[in-house]
Formats: structure tokens, C-alpha cells, sequence
């Protein structure tokens, strides 16, 4: 049997191709949208190798919006599965007194990511089929001093994600949100996070091809990780800002 | 970060980075004192440097297969786990494999790592085509059997540079599953008798009840084994001879306290195996995960000895003393009572490779929870393994002397040589180097 393809978005993030083996070893071919494409190279082969499905590799940058119907003009076509795993984390401390810095974060978190799944949507629509999958962050669910440039991105994408589930639900399109706390990849290389609060990419990955096969709305990978964020959310402001979190 | 073995005896904050390439590689190696880690599974500190430990999970990608001759060419970071799931549903098993597939292809080249089929088909080593290893300059050279660099990175726990890629050669089976044959021995001599009369079964291994005493001591169950071909299949099973009913993953979630692990529950273990294997008798199918792993069956196994952990203890003896020699470790071991929870025993074949751990004759494996009496049971072992002429597994080592290793290993003077003369002696160290003065 031969399955619609999975267009990843971010396809060198450990996350997302964690997420890339999790659906190819369940029949989809893959299609890695990436910046400087081409040096996936051997992740290509590794995916192909491992689970005998065809994998292609595609220039993208979330940020140039402008280029968006074009790449997608480019694709083999219109993916059954499209996954969100872009996102950049920044430098908190130092992006509150650089704006350029702050926006390029906001603008990678929020704006290129809806941007091009609100494009994709429309096709999705269109055709009255297909998934939705956007990768945001517990980080999006109440603001933090540490990391609130990051967070309120994050926050916009949920909400961004939430809204397009309502509009197509009943247009045979399936948006499914993941929220992971900690995840041990790249991005939070050499931060000491705390191991039962941390997932491993596969983790996702596993994560996501269950709440597809299950048409999730929301999924938090770590089950854990809805109590906790439930009990940070039900802290009233007034103690929330006192607090160093 | 805090690393240690997976006996848990060797807790160690250690500095671990993982680098995505090798211009990141490099400039660590550049910083001297590095010890490549894999997934962890050797029992005590050979995968820890307090300055400089590299998790080579950056290092996990399938490079080539090549299904007809079926070399695999994959990055050392790559599990044999990974190994089976991608390619025994094509036909191809590793040709060598530990007692836990959780273990790296890098892991398995360093501690040139051995099966039940070592008396026939020898170590891991012999079963890779090269391998890629990053030397102390930073530089990849590809190395192969035959090549001095080969042979003294087989066996020597990553103190030759970093392993980068592998080329190993897989086995064609027909199918997922071991025609298994149980043999009951009643006694060392027996089950020695039992092992050399069967030195043309593909995989064997004993499991000894290491509490049987006086004329029972060494009492026994081998086991033999056979890959299945497709006809020895039952009907129904030939439409999936890959898939094996997958036995049910069992999770220790707790750590057991030490009190849990006295000689009664470790006898009490022994009698339940002994009669489970009585009452299997005779030739069975059995899937290739119970067969080869039936620990990784149980996850955090490791946890059952509770928080002070436990320690391996493996020797290999010579074939012409071995009878002797393992009757006097026995017999040490049982009137201790503190019984081994596995006790393994194995005949091992001739063996290539200038510091790999198996020689020509016997291998007893067992480990023991830390308590007090340990260490002085350890170290009476010990006497009777270096006055035999045998050696330790370094894979399995957490706690060897550096004389007891000075006796027992007449090549360390020459891999030391080899070390200086090739510079590898900044570049590359464990904790384990360290107290064994490699
Ligand atoms: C349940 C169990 C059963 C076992 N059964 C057997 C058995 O039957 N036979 C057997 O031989 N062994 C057995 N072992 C031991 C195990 O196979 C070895 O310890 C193996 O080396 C572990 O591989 P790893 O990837 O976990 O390596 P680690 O434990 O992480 O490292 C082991 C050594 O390999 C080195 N190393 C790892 N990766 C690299 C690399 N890329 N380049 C250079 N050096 C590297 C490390 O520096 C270290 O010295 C068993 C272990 C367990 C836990
Ligand atoms: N790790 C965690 O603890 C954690 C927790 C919650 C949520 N998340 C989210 O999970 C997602 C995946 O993150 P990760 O942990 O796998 O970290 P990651 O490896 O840093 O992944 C982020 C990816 O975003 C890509 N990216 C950044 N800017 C881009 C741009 N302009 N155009 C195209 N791609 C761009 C990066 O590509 P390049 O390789 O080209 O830089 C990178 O592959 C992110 O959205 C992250 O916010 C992570």
C-alpha cells in the first residue's frame, strides 16, 4: 500500500526527523524542507535505507514568505501530512535589547510557521483532505521571564493552530497541535533539564504518528506535562510575577 | 553530568558533548582526554572521562547496504537494535551479537564484543570489512583487518581514537527464529563434556546454578541453538517468519533493596530455572528476541540491585586449565551463598586481534550486588583467574586492580608502547584507563 507523503518543515531539527522516521516507518515517503537543503544529504539515505520509502530534499526558509506559493509550486505536489517543527529559541537576556534579534524569533515561531501552513491549508481545503501537524511549545502557555520573546511566539502559533482547527474540522482537514516540554535535541544541547520532564525526540515522533492514526486535537508527549502546565496556568497573576521561573 | 556504567557502581560528573560532525569531533579531540561513549552498556567506567566524554548519538545514520554480500555501512552510533528492526525482516541478522542488542556498533568494535557463536564464528571484529576512526591529529583514516591500527582498536575500549563508521558484514537467516535444544548437566565436567561435544552448534551457552555444591557443583543447563529455516516453521508462522510473537516488555519501575537479593531469593531463582528448563527439554522454537536478549526484555534490570548497584565479573580461561581453574571459582562462589542472580558459561574459540578479551577455552560471567564480603570474594576470584593464566573483560570491569590487570595481561606493556608512539596517550583516556594505567 502506498501512503501520502510527509512534507517536513525544519527537516534537520532532531524533532522533526525523529518525527520524518516515526511516519516513514509507517509507509509515507518524506519530503525534508529545510535551509541549505542539500547538506541533509545523509539523512536522506539513512531515512530511505532504514524504512524503503522515497525521500526528496527541499530549500525552504520560513522567513522568506514571500518565496512560500513558489516552494510549494515546487513540491512533487500537494503532501498528505504536512509537520511544522521550525522554531528558534534565542537568547532571552540578550534579544530584550536587540529588536532585530527579538523579531527574527517571533517571526520564526509564529509568523513563517502560520504563514506557510495557512497557505498549505487553503490547499488542503481545497482538496478535503489531509493534516496539519504544528509543532509549538508549553512555553506558549503562560509567559515567563526567561524566555516570553520565545513563549509569546509560541503563544500565537497555538492560537493560530487552535483557530485553523476550527475553521476545517468539518472540511475533512485534521489539525493536530503538539506541545512538548523538554525535549532533549539541539536546541536545548548542554542545558541540565530535568530527566523525568524530558522526552527524547523518538519520543515525539512516536508521539505524533499516534495522535495522527488517533486524530488528536492537542497532544503534550510527556502526559505529565498537562498537569504541570495546568498548575503553572492556575497560579494567579499577582503571585505568577513574583515568582522565578 | 553524572554518567556511570550500567552496573551503577561508578557515579562519575563527568563533561559529555555530543558532536553533530566531524569538524565538532575534532576540536574535542584537539582538547585531549577523550573517551567516546556509546549506549552505556559496559558495566563500569570504560565509557567515562571526567573532561572529555563524547556521546556518539550525533554519530546515527545508515550509510549503504549492500544485499548481495550484505555489508552494512552505518555510523558508529547506530544500535543493533536499529540494526535488526531495519534488516531482519529482510533477511539479515547481525553475525555476531552481545546478550543486549542496546549496544552501539562503535561499543561493540571497541570491546570487540562476543556471542554464543564465538567458538565457531569468532568476535565482532571479525565479522567488519574497516572501520573510520578519528586518530588524535583529527584526521579519518579508514582501517581494515590486517592493518596494526585494526587490531589494536578491536578489544581496547576506545584508547585508539574515535570510531566513526563502520562496514559490518550481516548474516542471511531464512527466518526470526532459533531451533533451541536444552541439555541438562548434572555437573561441571559434565556440561564442559556437553560443550565439546557439540562444538558444531552454531550458538551455545550454559547457565550454571552457581549455589549447587559437592558433587553438584557446577550443575547446569546448555543450551544450543540453530537459526530456523523457513520449513522448520510451523504452517502457520511461514506467512511471517520475520515476526516472531514479540514477548511482553517488562518494566523493574523500582529499585530493589539489597535485603530482596539474599542467597534464598537467588536460590529460589536457580530451582525455578533449573525445573522451567527441565520441563522444556528436548528441541523448541524460540523468537530470535528471547533467544539472544532475554534481559532487554526486562528494561532497568539493571535497577533490581537496588541503589549500591552491582558488579560483572568475567573472566576467559585457558582450554588446557580451564576444568581446574572454573571448578575453583565455583567452588569459591558457592561456599560464599552470595549467588550469582546469572551465572553463564561458554566455550570460546581461537581468537585474532592484539588486546581482544576472548582466548581459546572457557568464559564464566556473573555478577554480584554490592555488599560487604564482596570485594574480598572478588579479589579471591581474581587470584585463581591470573594464576590460571586467564584475563578480565574490560567491558564488564569496574573495580580491577592495577596490578591484578598487570598480571593477567602480559600485551599491556606493548599496547602502551603503541599508545606513546602513535601519540594516543593525551588524546585518548577513560576513568578505567586511569586506574588500570593503560
Ligand atoms: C545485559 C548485557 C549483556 C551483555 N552481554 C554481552 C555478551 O554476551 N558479550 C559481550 O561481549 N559483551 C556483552 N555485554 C557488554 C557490552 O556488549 C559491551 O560493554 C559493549 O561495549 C557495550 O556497547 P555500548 O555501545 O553500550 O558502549 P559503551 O558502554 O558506551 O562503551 C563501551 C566501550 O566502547 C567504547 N566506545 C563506544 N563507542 C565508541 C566509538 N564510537 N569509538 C571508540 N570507542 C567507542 C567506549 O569508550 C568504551 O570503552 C553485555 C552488556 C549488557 C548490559
Ligand atoms: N527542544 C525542546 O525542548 C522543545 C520544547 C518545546 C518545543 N520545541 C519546538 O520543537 C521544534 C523543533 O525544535 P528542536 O528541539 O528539534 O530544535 P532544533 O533542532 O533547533 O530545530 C529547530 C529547527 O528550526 C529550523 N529553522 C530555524 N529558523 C529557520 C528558518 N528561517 N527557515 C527554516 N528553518 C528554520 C532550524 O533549521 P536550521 O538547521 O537550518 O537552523 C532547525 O532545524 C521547534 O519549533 C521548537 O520550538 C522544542
Amino acid at each position: 500500500m502506498t501512503k501520502g507523503a510527509v512534507l517536513i518543515l525544519g527537516g534537520r531539527s532532531d524533532i522533526g526527523l525523529a518525527t520524518a522516521h516515526a511516519l516513514a516507518g509507517a509507509g509515507h515517503p518524506v519530503w525534508l524542507a529545510a535551509r541549505n537543503a542539500a547538506g541533509l544529504e545523509p539523512e536522506r539515505t539513512d531515512l530511505a535505507l532504514r524504512h524503503g520509502v522515497e525521500v526528496s530534499l527541499h530549500e525552504f526558509d520560513v522567513l522568506d514568505t514571500a518565496a512560500m506559493p513558489g516552494f510549494l509550486d515546487t513540491l512533487p505536489g500537494l503532501p498528505a501530512v504536512v509537520v511544522s517543527v521550525v522554531g528558534l529559541l534565542g537568547d532571552q537576556a540578550k534579544d530584550e535589547h536587540d529588536p532585530a534579534a527579538a523579531i527574527t524569533v517571533m517571526r520564526t515561531n509564529y509568523e513563517g510557521p502560520a504563514t506557510i501552513l495557512g497557505l498549505i491549508a487553503y490547499r488542503m481545503e481545497a482538496r478535503g483532505s489531509g493534516a496539519i501537524v504544528g509543532v509549538s511549545s508549553v512555553a506558549g502557555l503562560r509567559g515567563r521571564a526567561t524566555n516570553y520573546i520565545y513563549g509569546s511566539a509560541k503563544a500565537g502559533f497555538t492560537a493560530y493552530l487552535s483557530g485553523l482547527r476550527n475553521r476545517l474540522a468539518k472540511r475533512g482537514v485534521h489539525v493536530l497541535t503538539v506541545l512538548p516540554g523538554f525535549v532533549d535535541t539541539r536546541m536545548t544541547a548542554g542545558m541540565d533539564l530535568p530527566k523525568k520532564l524530558t522526552a527524547a525526540p523518538t519520543e515525539v515522533g512516536a508521539a505524533v504518528r499516534r495522535a495522527l492514526e488517533g486524530q488528536r486535537d492537542v497532544v503534550y508527549v510527556k502526559p505529565v506535562w498537562r498537569l504541570v502546565m495546568a498548575v503553572i496556568r492556575a497560579i494567579p497573576e499577582g503571585v505568577f510575577k513574583k515568582l522565578r521561573l | 553530568m553524572i554518567l556511570s556504567g550500567w552496573g551503577r557502581t561508578t557515579a562519575q560528573d563527568c563533561r559529555v558533548s555530543r558532536p553533530r560532525s566531524e569538524a565538532e569531533l575534532a576540536a574535542r579531540v584537539a582538547e585531549g582526554g577523550l573517551i567516546a561513549r556509546g549506549a552505556g552498556r559496559a558495566y563500569g567506567d570504560a565509557a567515562q572521562s571526567a573532561a572529555n566524554t563524547v556521546d556518539m548519538g550525533g554519530f546515527r545514520r545508515m550509510i549503504a547496504f549492500d544485499d548481495a554480500t550484505g555489508q552494512l555501512v552505518a555510523e558508529a552510533g547506530v544500535t543493533l537494535d536499529e540494526v535488526i528492526a531495519t534488516f531482519l525482516p529482510r533477511g539479515w541478522f547481525p553475525a555476531v551479537t552481545p546478550g543486549t542488542r542496546f549496544v552501539t556498533l562503535g561499543g561493540a568494535v571497541a570491546a570487540d564484543v562476543h556471542g554464543k557463536n564465538h567458538h565457531r564464528d569468532g568476535s565482532f571484529g571479525a565479522t567488519v570489512d574497516w572501520i573510520d576512526l578519528m586518530g588524535p591529529d583529527g584526521r579519518v583514516r579508514r582501517v581494515a583487518p590486517g592493518d596494526p591500527l585494526f587490531g589494536w582498536t578491536v578489544g581496547v575500549m576506545g584508547l585508539t581514537g574515535v570510531i566513526l563508521r563502520v562496514a559490518l558484514r550481516l548474516k542471511a537467516v531464512e527466518t526470526g527464529y532459533i531451533r533451541q535444544r536444552t541439555l541438562p548437566a548434572p555437573h561441571l565436567a559434565a556440561a564442559m563434556a556437553t560443550f565439546e561435544a557439540n562444538a558444531d552448534a552454531t550458538y551455545s551457552v550454559a547457565w550454571i546454578d552457581c549455589l549447587a555444591r559437592g558433587p553438584s557443583l557446577g550443575r547446569s543447563l546448555v543450551l544450543l541453538g540453530e537459526h530456523a529455516a523457513l520449513a522448520d516453521l510451523p504452517e502457520d508462522a511461514r506467512a511471517r517468519p520475520f515476526h516472531p510473537p514479540a514477548p511482553k516488555r517488562r518494566l523493574v519501575p523500582f529499585e530493589a533493596p539489597g535485603f530482596l537479593l539474599n542467597g534464598l531469593t537467588v536460590r529460589a531463582f536457580n530451582e525455578v530455572y533449573w525445573r522451567a528448563g527441565l520441563a522444556g527439554l528436548g528441541e523448541r522454537l524460540v523468537g530470535w528476541a528471547p533467544y539472544f536478549y532475554p534481559l532487554d526484555a526486562v528494561e532497568g534490570w539493571n535497577r533490581i540491585y537496588g541503589r549500591r548497584g552491582f558488579v560483572q565479573f568475567q573472566c576467559a580461561l585457558p582450554l588446557a586449565v580451564a576444568a581446574g581453574a572454573l571448578e575453583a571459582l565455583l567452588r569459591e562462589i558457592s561456599a560464599a551463598g552470595q549467588g550469582s542472580f546469572l551465572a553463564v558459561l561458554k566455550r570460546f574459540g581461537p581468537q585474532a586481534g592484539a588486546f581482544s578479551f576472548p582466548m581459546e577455552g572457557y568464559t564464566l560471567a556473573l555478577d554480584f550486588p554490592l555488599h560487604a564480603g564482596t570485594a574480598a570474594l572478588l579479589d579471591r576470584l581474581d587470584r585463581i583467574v591470573v594464576t590460571a593464566g586467564g584475563r578480565f573483560y574490560l567491558a564488564k570491569d569496574a573495580r580491577m586492580s592495577r596490578a591484578v590487570f598487570e598480571a593477567a595481561e602480559p600485551r599491556a606493556a606493548a599496547f602502551r608502547g603503541f599508545r606513546t608512539a602513535e601519540g594516543l596517550a593525551g588524546a585518548f583516556g577513560s576513568t578505567q584507563s586511569e586506574r588500570l594505567g593503560l
